[in-house]
């Protein structure tokens, strides 16, 4: 058996980073999801516009590719902070 | 399509080469171990390695496929653009910190951690082998269709080049001259994305594409005993009449010796003419009645109706990006669609008018609509593609690697925050590259991948030379990755681990070096031998291989207790063997082997649906009947450690 690349110290945070991660990805595969089921099931309702003059399609469709981003901002703060917590140090 | 070879475009190429090659020689100096060579020693800064991320991930199929087919689908296009990115929180969420803990250079490495299994090691390391040889075929295609209107030479030269630099590149260095010319093209190709996309948005919406864009001529037609006849203009000679199933009727006319394609009106009024490509009875082929250096197979694609306020305009001038896709949405799109006429072997364009409404919502090339067509199968499709992108980003051994150069779980997980902020932002920008590239006359409908670069073309040739560059250098980055991870594949996990050769850290670099310089070879073979095959199609294939194969292995692994060795190697293998079997039993590839589509045993042309939960049946149904195997795993390197 073989040790990582780079030497690691414990993280005692890892089992409730994990959790969080779990639920953060649930939350964008259901929201994905919906973006697949309106495409199934009324696809009409895509070209409805529903934030000024766009249309669901783009706003749901950048709204994923946005939504991404945030929540990886938000897991990454959440992340740090048990870290800092748990690893009992500063922030790497 | 003709191309004229511009000084600039050969002058910034070289540049650029050269950039690459002096990058590598400066990092060849420094790679003396293989944790230098396959993990650039674990030294990467997250941010740097979040950029070359993107790099790596933002390939042929991004740039060049994707735009293409927004420029010829619309929305269905940028479908793949919301999956391709969705697939990064799979990575971000669940596997970038896990598989950072687990594994030392390889995803092989990782998946056997806990178990030190044979079977793992020869499953992990043939589908990383296979993913990565489906994914060099596209991009090697792809270099050798750039190399054609760039620098004017064969489409074999160019295989042939980006080849032999990529072994030079991965041979000398590895993994850290491959994440330094990764994170370059990475940001110049957002840079010059976005200086494309403020160009597009300047220019706004225009009935006139510029001064050269044909004008398509539309000619009247006599009727006798209700068939066609002739034209009103005697200058036409008519000459032949097809009729093709749909009720479409495709005419020929000649006029001064040169024989043309129309198309009969809806209303049987007019003929209009359209873009065609016939094989000649000597075997030449003709585009437009004339040989292609005549240069009249034009570049196509424009509005022919602006609404603004109620009232219909010429232009609209400069339009921010909100008011830019709410402006489309009023407007007409002449769309060139494909059809052929086997009896007079010759293939045609014609001008298909889409409201530009239909061109910003889904349902142009996924038939999802009843409206379009669609049935159980095609909605099966559709909801199979979108499993696969999301599934499959997390299970590319090439991105996968990538997790090792960085020092630390949480080095890991910026860098694929970074990640998905530059991924995310590009392919936010596809949708206007692709809508740009179908309304400003730059289509060239024999190859959709070229819309990016025609369309930075249109604005000037300094962009032109520059974007087509750094398209050439994001081919040579992926290439360069895919290189490293199929030689980590045979080297590392193969030949060290699973051969138990006997090997210092000398003759493990020289191993991979050994391998990478055979799957280069292998590399430049298939990339001639595929040209003219579709980039996307072979990028989607590699996308549910990876998804199919790799991806039960790592959830489970990482979320269930009594996942066992035989269950994850029984997976893979299944995996691998279902993905394949039912694309090469898929519509699309009977239809490549001049077989009748319709007889295809499975009418579906992406296999996710099927093969991923298959994958997960077999993983646990093995793992349960293996329990007792478990008893010896090496429970060090569990979630909670």
């Amino acid at each position: 058996m073989h040790g990582p690349a780079a030497k690691l110290g414990a993280d005692n945070a890892a089992a409730k980073k994990a959790k969080l991660g779990v639920i953060l990805f649930f939350v964008y595969l259901i929201i994905y999801s919906g973006f697949v089921v309106i495409g199934l099931y009324d696809p009409d309702l895509m070209g409805a516009h529903v934030l000024g003059k766009q249309n669901l399609a783009i706003v749901y469709g950048f709204g994923l590719i946005i939504l991404a981003v945030v929540m990886g901002f938000i897991y990454n703060a959440a992340c740090t902070r048990m870290e800092n917590k748990m690893n009992n140090k500063q922030g790497r | 399509m003709t191309y004229d070879v511009s000084i600039w475009a050969i002058a910034i190429f070289i540049t650029f080469v050269a950039l690459v090659l002096a990058l590598s020689f400066y990092f060849a100096r420094k790679t003396k171990s293989a944790s230098g060579y396959y993990a650039a020693g674990g030294k990467i800064h997250w941010g740097v390695n979040g950029i070359a991320f993107a790099g790596d991930y933002l390939s042929a199929a991004s740039f060049l496929g994707i735009c293409g087919m927004i420029a010829f689908s619309g929305y269905d296009g940028f479908l793949y653009s919301i999956g391709y990115l969705a697939g990064w929180v799979v990575a971000l969420f669940i596997v970038a910190e896990p598989l950072k803990r687990l594994g030392k250079y390889t995803f092989t490495d990782a998946l056997d951690a806990r178990f030190n299994s044979k079977s793992i090691k020869l499953a992990a390391s043939g589908s990383t082998l296979i993913v990565s040889v489906f994914y060099l075929i596209p991009q090697m295609v792809g270099a050798g269709d750039l190399v054609v209107p760039l620098l004017g030479l064969p489409h074999w030269i160019g295989v042939v080049i980006v080849g032999s630099i990529v072994i030079f590149i991965v041979a000398t260095a590895g993994m850290t001259s491959t994440t330094y010319v990764q994170f370059i093209k990475g940001a110049l190709l957002i840079i010059f994305s976005t200086i494309l996309t403020i160009y597009i948005l300047n220019n706004g919406l225009n009935l006139k594409p510029g001064g050269n864009y044909h004008k398509f001529v539309s000619v009247g037609v006599v009727f006798e005993d209700g068939n066609l006849a002739g034209t009103t203009d005697p200058s036409y000679t008519l000459k032949d009449i097809h009729t093709l199933d749909g009720g479409l009727t495709f005419a020929s006319l000649e006029r001064d010796g040169i024989v043309n394609w129309y198309k009969l009106s809806p209303d049987s009024t007019f003929l209009e003419e359209m873009l065609s490509a016939t094989v000649a009875d000597d075997g030449t082929k003709l585009y437009n009645g004339e040989p292609k250096s005549a240069g009249k197979f034009y570049q196509v694609g424009h509005l022919t109706k602006i609404v603004v306020d109620g009232e219909e305009v010429e232009e609209t001038g400069p339009l921010g990006p909100f008011k830019f896709l709410s402006t489309l949405e009023n407007t007409e799109i002449a769309r060139f669609t494909r059809k052929e006429i086997k009896a007079a072997r010759t293939t045609v364009w014609y001008q298909e008018p889409t409201p530009g409404s239909d061109m910003i919502k889904p349902g142009l090339l996924y038939k999802i609509s009843a409206k379009a067509g669609a049935n159980f199968w095609t909605k099966l499709n559709f909801v199979s593609l979108m499993l696969a992108l999301f599934f499959g980003t997390s299970a590319l051994p090439h991105i996968l690697i990538r997790y090792y150069t960085v020092p630390s779980q949480s080095a890991a997980r910026k860098s694929t925050i970074v990640a998905i902020a530059a991924i995310g932002f590009f392919y936010i920008l596809t949708m206007y590259m692709g809508l740009g590239a179908a309304i400003n006359g730059v289509l060239d409908v024999e190859s959709s991948n070229m819309s990016g670069p025609l369309l930075a073309k249109y604005f000037g040739v300094g962009l032109f030379s520059l974007i087509s560059a750094i398209a050439f250098a994001t081919v040579l980055g992926t290439v360069a990755g895919l290189i490293v991870a199929s030689s980590g594949a045979i080297a590392h996990d193969f030949l060290d681990k699973y051969l138990n050769r006997k090997m210092d850290d000398r003759q493990k670099v020289r191993a991979g070096k050994m391998a990478a310089f055979g799957v280069g070879i292998f590399a430049i073979l298939l990339g001639i031998l595929f040209k003219g095959m579709n980039v996307s199609f072979l990028v989607g294939l590699a996308f549910a291989v990876a998804a199919s194969a790799n991806l039960p292995a790592i959830l489970f692994l990482l979320f269930w207790d009594k996942t066992t060795a035989k269950g994850i190697a029984w997976s893979i293998v299944t995996g691998i063997v279902s993905s394949v079997g039912i694309i090469l039993l898929s519509p699309t590839m009977y239809e490549k082997y001049g077989l009748d589509k319709a007889l295809a045993p499975i009418p579906l042309d992406n296999p996710g649906i099927i093969s991923i939960p298959l994958a997960v049946i077999v993983l646990v149904v093995v793992s349960l009947i293996t329990q007792k195997d478990n008893v010896n795993k090496v429970e060090n390197y569990h979630l909670d450690s």
